[in-house]
């Protein structure tokens, strides 16, 4: 799950990192009021969950509350790369002398969280790391026993940031760290973290990812999601358990298991067609789930077939079948549906289809062919 | 012969009252893997499968009272990485975790922890092992696969299930098949489950199916064309996956351009691998 910039930075500073003073609004002349209480020179920027937010024209520094207010309504009816902007967040205008990079990040090869700084910072990350990958230092944290002390001085050494500053430095690494840990970030990224010309550390930008398996932890972020980022298909399959990612094709796919499921889509496109979604419903699936994925499949108007690839192990080839014709009753499809049924009650399963005239499939190539041809109108 | 688990293997089942929990232990109880032992905070004294497995309150107890070697994880995400902790600490030789969706920061400590204690963990978010005819360890249906000479390692569930039962369907059976799990970080990886099999008398050749995202099959490439003088078939999962969306899996996810099925497969063709086009085929090329 992403978190929005100003979400990110309100979470740095519970942590004791220091970012500016600001607010977060969805409406202008609130906007001008909060530019008034920081005392007129603000920026406005747009909260999406893209990057590129400044060259789109998402991010503006306003001179007066006036200005704050004109910004914040143009930047309002902005949509960046797809998505509409909601919120701007005004801050204080800062007096940058020098940006930096800092990031943690789970790598995944070492098995290890790791610590990256960089005094080339402010700018794309991901650039620096392709051209210049001696400019960012990197530290392992051994999750056992968290960041160290030592580790966050090899940080300052590496980027040569000046002594006086070590103190703030490290009240800053260690705060991004607990941040890191105690909210179950994936990512948690401050670019650029700056020096003042008071000589003041400031994270004026940030960004969290949080692990979605981790969100049983922290339930008040859920509430704070942005549904903008989800198709409202993932949304509802989601709601019932169901991984769902909308593809291209005209294929839709219902199959139990990540792996089989991106196996089946592979396969359709081996045999000349393009899937139309990937759908896992999981292990053990009964009827309720499988009519919602029938359901959400023959909501794609793109879908000229479908393909259901069950291979029973804990789910119930029977079930798969009643839980298809109890949504087949309700949605009626006009398209070809082609079955294949393998493992725990398959027999049975596929007595319950073939009386209700479906096409069905022993093998998966056969399954994946017939729904190629079904597809393009061939029987 | 066989590897990590066979007929001598005794296990014990943590979360063995929970719905999933008892029904493969009795699954497991019937293809005849010894299932010693169960395990349920505050269930300690209770025996479950009509009194065919007692139920203790730890892990500890229960290895001290059964000797088992070998604990099968069905508890919660939520509680998995406790869980794993526990049987780390109470000495069994393997751990199987079969739970989906743990925290990843979880698993780094849990990793951590078990490369301290040189504890061997297969999971999570797998199937398990089978060895057939021996034992099943896990949920892989033990009627689609028979006894053989082909060791088959998967980061997929269902998927390996379709190439057992592909390879059953053609005569042929497997030494033992390892679910290593579809997550990020996991306990065993494709290069420990493949030393195994070089390693093992009774395995001529091995299938490896692996799925898109981080870069385990390179790695294994790299392995097999170094070190393995077996012949290895392949399949890679996820070929017309779009990159940044989390398939599924958490594993599976193209990242930035790395970990397509595209640059796995050849990796794995340069060392030798004969990778088939789907699941099924694996069974042909093998035949052939």
């Amino acid at each position: 799950m992403k978190l929005h910039e100003y979400q990110s930075k309100k979470i740095f500073a519970d942590y004791g990192v220091p970012i500016p003073k600001g607010n977060v609004t969805s409406n202008p002349t609130e906007a001008r009021k909060i530019a008034e209480e920081l005392g007129g020179r603000v920026v406005v920027k747009s909260q999406v969950l893209v990057g590129g937010r400044g060259k789109a024209g998402g991010i503006k520094l306003a001179n007066s509350p006036e200005e704050a207010e004109a910004m914040a309504e143009q930047i309002l009816g902005l949509t960046i790369k797809g998505l509409p902007v909601r919120k701007v967040l005004i801050d204080e205008a800062a007096d940058i002398q020098t940006e930096i990079y800092l990031g943690i990040t789970n790598d995944r090869a070492a098995r290890m969280p790791v610590f990256m700084a960089s005094a080339a910072g402010g700018v794309d990350i991901e650039e620096v790391a392709a051209k210049t990958p001696e400019k960012i230092i990197k530290v392992h944290i051994d999750p056992l026993l968290g960041l160290q002390d030592f580790q966050v001085l090899n940080l300052a050494v590496g980027i040569e940031i000046s002594r006086d500053l070590w103190p703030q430095f490290y009240q800053v690494a260690h705060g991004l760290w607990k941040a890191y840990k105690e909210y179950d970030a994936t990512l948690a990224e401050i670019n650029p973290l700056i020096v003042t010309g008071s000589g003041q550390l400031m994270a004026v930008d940030g960004k969290m990812l949080i692990d979605e398996n981790a969100l049983f932890r922290h339930q008040n972020l859920e509430t704070e999601r942005d549904l903008d980022l989800e198709a409202e298909s993932e949304t509802e399959a989601k709601e019932f358990g169901l991984t769902y990612i909308k593809l291209d094709g005209e294929i839709g796919c219902m199959v139990n298991g990540a792996g089989l499921a991106m196996a089946t889509m592979d396969i359709i496109k081996h045999f000349g067609g393009e899937p139309a979604n990937f759908l896992d419903i999981g292990g053990g699936a009964n009827e309720e789930k499988v009519a919602a994925a029938l359901r959400i499949i023959l909501k794609d108007p793109n879908v000229k077939a479908v393909l259901i690839n069950i291979f029973g192990g804990i789910t119930r080839g029977d079930l798969v079948a009643k839980g298809i014709l109890s949504a087949l009753q309700e949605v009626q499809p006009e398209i070809p549906m082609i079955v294949r049924l393998v493992g725990t009650n398959a027999a049975e399963g596929r007595r319950l289809l073939s009386a209700a005239k479906m096409i069905t499939a022993q093998t998966l190539a056969e399954a994946a062919q017939k729904a190629v041809n079904a597809s393009k109108g061939e029987f | 012969m066989s590897i990590l688990v066979d007929k001598n293997t005794r296990v014990v089942v943590q979360g063995i009252t929970g719905r999933e929990g008892l029904f493969h232990s009795q699954q497991m109880l019937e293809y005849g893997t010894q299932v010693v032992a169960g395990t349920r905070p505050g269930k300690g004294g209770e025996w479950v499968l009509d009194g065919k497995v007692p139920v203790f309150d730890s892990v500890q107890i229960a290895v001290e009272a059964t000797e088992a070697n070998t604990s099968v994880i069905f508890v919660p995400a939520k509680f998995a990485a406790d869980a794993i902790f526990e049987a780390g600490d109470a000495g069994v030789d393997l751990i199987v975790c079969l739970t989906e969706g743990i925290p990843v920061q979880d698993m780094m400590r849990v990793r951590r922890y078990l490369d301290y204690k040189g504890v061997r963990l297969v999971g999570p978010n797998c199937p398990g092992l089978l060895t057939p005819g021996e034992t099943k360890v896990g949920i892989i249906p033990g009627n689609i696969a028979i006894e053989g000479n082909i060791g088959v390692v998967s980061r997929s569930g269902t998927l390996t299930y379709e190439v057992l039962y592909a390879l059953k369907e053609n005569g042929m059976g497997a030494s033992t098949c390892v679910g290593i799990g579809g997550d990020p970080v996991n306990g065993t990886n494709f290069i420990d489950v493949l030393s195994l099999f070089e390693d093992d008398p009774e395995t001529d050749s091995v299938v490896l199916i692996g799925e898109i995202g981080g870069s385990d099959e390179e790695k294994a490439a790299d392995y097999i064309s170094k070190s393995m003088t077996k012949p290895v078939y392949g399949f890679i999962a996820g070929k017309t996956a779009p990159p940044g969306k989390r398939m599924g899996h958490a594993g599976a996810i193209v990242e930035g351009g790395e970990g397509t099925a595209a640059e796995k497969i050849k990796a794995l063709e340069a060392a030798g691998v004969a990778v088939a086009y789907h699941p099924e085929e694996i069974a042909e090329m093998i035949k052939h």
